[in-house]
């Protein structure tokens, strides 16, 4: 049976981990390729690495730590922030990311979905959608949440996967840092509604949350970041007690 | 050893080089005909369309170059599926050297399967060391189905081949090279792969 993801989230600036995180063993816990191979030996299934990075010269670097950790690591990995052109994501691909995943820019221009799933193939295309709940409605978000739209959640999510994406990363603006659990009404809304994975993101704060994402938010995947780098969580432990409530993990 | 990564524009070929060099190994990337046949062994990447693939490999002559290869050939997810006989994806005719047929996952399961699901029923030394249900990470829309040459298989919705063997030629439907040590394990059992003639 297909498994159930857990990914850890790297926030990447100039080719550096943001984010402080807590390993022990970590000789440089600001090295992007040391965290993604301690991840990947802990037993992460996937890693997203989101460029926060804001100049040009900076997302130079950020193709540099991705052939790195391609280099180094042996389980797929997912490269996002800035994206907005075939030609980056050729560059990021060539690299060796085996996926990237796009938001504003999908949103700003939406055939840039089509594009790089016909260049690419759908398998390689991840459409990252932040969203917040407002007086019941949901609606997206741009610019890392910082720009409010009219556009609904569920209806462009629709839009992007006939347009090709391969898969939704979808975050709960209003779940996300609330370490209080998912938003899993509305992904499971998704979830029904679309026939691509989903990766619900936002709001992981113990491992019941993550139980509750799989049972009752139906999500094929859940990312989180700071559980995670301070160590909360140990996706072992994690994995374990997913097993023990009967949710298909790779152990 | 000179192991060679046939390179004919397809995809992201570079996690599969990264992937021997950890093991040690220099893969060559080529598209050149006399380079393929002086191997020893050869893998046949693909990650993309079918029908777009098949048209690369027919401007390059790779198409009839490939089936008559006579060293170890490993195809990885669309490169298997192009040796199959016919896919239904862009109806693209194969290649031929597996006698089966690629089809579209049904919509009663998520398309595309993404991520890590078990194989099983192994029976291949390119399967040496695996234990039987181990995780390999997989990423498609279509499947080969099952044949005499079936040597692994995975469910999703149906159990379909997620491995196949005709001779010399091997294929895998999941990506070896990027699933984490039993992965590694697979591409260390294809470098030390003997053809019997």
């Amino acid at each position: 049976m297909l498994t159930k993801r857990i990914i850890p989230c790297l926030d990447i600036k100039d080719g550096r981990t943001v984010k402080g995180v807590n390993f022990v063993d970590l000789r440089d816990a600001g090295d992007p390729v040391e965290l993604a191979k301690q991840y990947a030996a802990m037993g992460a299934d996937e890693l997203v690495f989101l460029d926060i990075s804001a100049t040009l010269e900076a997302r130079a670097t950020t193709l540099d730590m991705v052939m790195h950790v391609a280099e180094q690591v042996n389980i797929p990995f997912t490269v996002g922030g800035g994206i907005s052109s075939v030609e980056h994501v050729d560059a990021l691909l060539k690299c060796g990311a085996d996926k990237v995943s796009i938001n504003s820019s999908a949103v700003k221009r939406p055939d840039l979905v089509n594009e790089l799933a016909d260049k690419f193939g759908s398998q390689c295309v991840v459409v990252a959608i932040d969203a917040k709940q407002i007086d019941g409605n949901w609606k997206v978000h741009l610019a890392g949440g910082s720009i409010p739209t009219d556009i609904d959640l569920f209806q462009w999510a629709k839009e992007v996967e006939e347009r090709g994406a391969g898969e939704i990363l979808f975050t709960s603006m209003n779940h996300d840092g609330t370490k209080n659990g998912f938003a899993n009404e509305a992904l499971a809304k998704l979830s029904e509604l679309l026939n691509i994975p989903i990766i619900a993101s936002g709001g992981a704060g113990n491992v019941q949350h993550f139980v509750d994402t799989f049972k009752d938010g139906k999500a094929d995947a859940a990312l989180a970041a700071s559980v995670f780098h301070y160590g909360e969580i140990a996706i072992k432990e994690l994995k374990k007690e997913l097993k023990k409530q009967h949710i298909e993990v790779r152990l | 050893m000179k192991l060679i990564i046939i390179d004919y524009g397809a995809g992201n070929i570079k996690s599969i080089q990264f992937a021997f060099k950890r093991l040690g190994i220099d893969a060559v990337l080529s598209d050149n005909p006399d380079e393929i046949l002086a191997a020893d062994k050869i893998i046949f990447p693909g990650v993309g369309e079918a029908s777009s693939a098949m048209k690369m490999l027919k401007e390059t002559g790779l198409d009839v170059l490939i089936p008559q290869l006579k060293q170890p050939v490993l195809g990885i997810c669309l490169g298997m599926q192009l040796l199959c006989e016919h896919t239904e994806e862009g109806n693209t005719t194969g290649l031929g050297v597996f006698k089966t047929k690629v089809k579209r996952f049904d919509n009663h399961v998520k398309v595309p399967q993404m991520g890590w699901n078990v194989i099983k029923d192994l029976k291949s030394d390119l399967f040496k060391g695996i234990k039987e249900n181990e995780y390999m990470y997989l990423v498609h829309s279509y499947y080969a189905e099952h044949c005499n040459e079936t040597i692994a298989t995975t469910d999703y919705g149906i159990n379909y081949a997620s491995a196949l063997q005709h001779n010399n030629f091997y294929g895998v439907q999941f990506h070896p090279e990027k699933s984490s040590l039993a992965g590694e394990q697979i591409l260390k059992n294809f470098l030390k792969l003997e053809v019997k003639s």
